[in-house]
């Protein structure tokens, strides 16, 4: 699920380089923290979160095929 | 984007050295010709060479499909294949397999982000701008015919009850499917109502 948030993040900004992403497991929830940088965040929120919505709809239906809750948080 | 600098005797001769180097044909770059060649003196001293730059132009449809073969296989939909069905602009991209209703989603919204995703990655930093338009065997044509037929009976309904009908909120292009097969309806008029993405076709009674 890493993989698949990064695969997409990376696509999408400038600096792929810069694109890092940390887990943090629990029990039931998957949760990724998803870091780029700052010239690219608007690239991975879009006008009114836009992009991020739309990361976060693939990313729940690969979750949903692995029947865990992954949630996708874009921090600074 | 690659792009590389070469000499040779004549533009052609420093195109060429360029295409073999970066493994392309004279489709696929783009050449501006930095210097053209002089010939010297008696054709011997103080000739200048032609010197090129050479730029790969930019594969949209590579990299669409690139972009979706990535996506579906960390899905873990490996047996997924991804076919362009129209090149150009709208390029067209279908997506085939078995089990692949959750890449559509819930009334299309997996599919339309999936779409969305593409259409930017793609365009990213590229003035001539395409549209792509993602289908999942056959799901868009599906829909649409659902969407018409759904018209059509609620539309009977209204002019039967003389009360006005609203429907669920759908996205602008489902919206635009109400609309037009019902624009030339004698008895019913429909409109639209409330903000993106809850926006919603009302149908009401001439």
């Amino acid at each position: 699920m890493k993989e698949l948030v990064k695969l997409i993040a990376q696509s999408l900004v400038d600096k792929p380089e810069e694109v890092v992403i940390s887990e943090v497991e629990g029990e039931k929830t998957l949760i990724l923290e998803l870091k780029v940088a700052q010239e690219d965040m608007g690239k991975i929120i879009g006008k009114q979160g836009r992009i991020a919505k739309a990361i976060r709809t693939v990313v729940k239906a690969a979750a949903a095929k692995k029947g865990k809750k992954v949630i996708v948080e874009i921090v600074q | 984007m690659d792009s590389i600098i070469k000499s040779g005797r004549t533009v052609k001769e420093a195109v060429d050295a360029a295409l073999q180097e970066l493994g392309k044909t004279e489709d696929e770059v783009l050449v501006e010709v930095l210097e053209e060649p002089t010939k010297g003196f008696l054709g011997l001293i103080g000739g200048k060479l032609a010197r090129v730059k050479v730029t790969v132009k930019e594969n949209k449809v590579e990299k669409a499909v690139k972009f979706l073969e990535s996506v579906i296989k960390e899905m873990g939909l490996e047996d997924a294949t991804v076919e362009v069905v129209s090149q150009g602009d709208p390029l067209k991209i279908n997506l085939k397999g078995t089990r692949l209703g959750i890449l559509i989603g819930r009334r299309g919204q997996t599919l339309d982000a999936l779409q969305y995703l593409t259409n930017l990655v793609v365009n990213k930093n590229s003035e001539n701008r395409i549209k792509i338009i993602l289908d999942i065997e056959e799901y868009r044509r599906r829909r649409e015919q659902t969407l018409e037929r759904l018209a059509l009976r609620l539309a009977e309904q209204v002019r039967r009850k003389g009360k006005s009908i609203t429907l669920e909120p759908m996205n602008p292009h489902e919206r635009r499917i109400i609309h037009t097969t019902l624009q030339n309806n004698p008895y019913v008029v429909t409109m639209s109502e409330g903000e993106e993405p809850y926006r919603k076709v009302i149908i009401l009674a001439k």
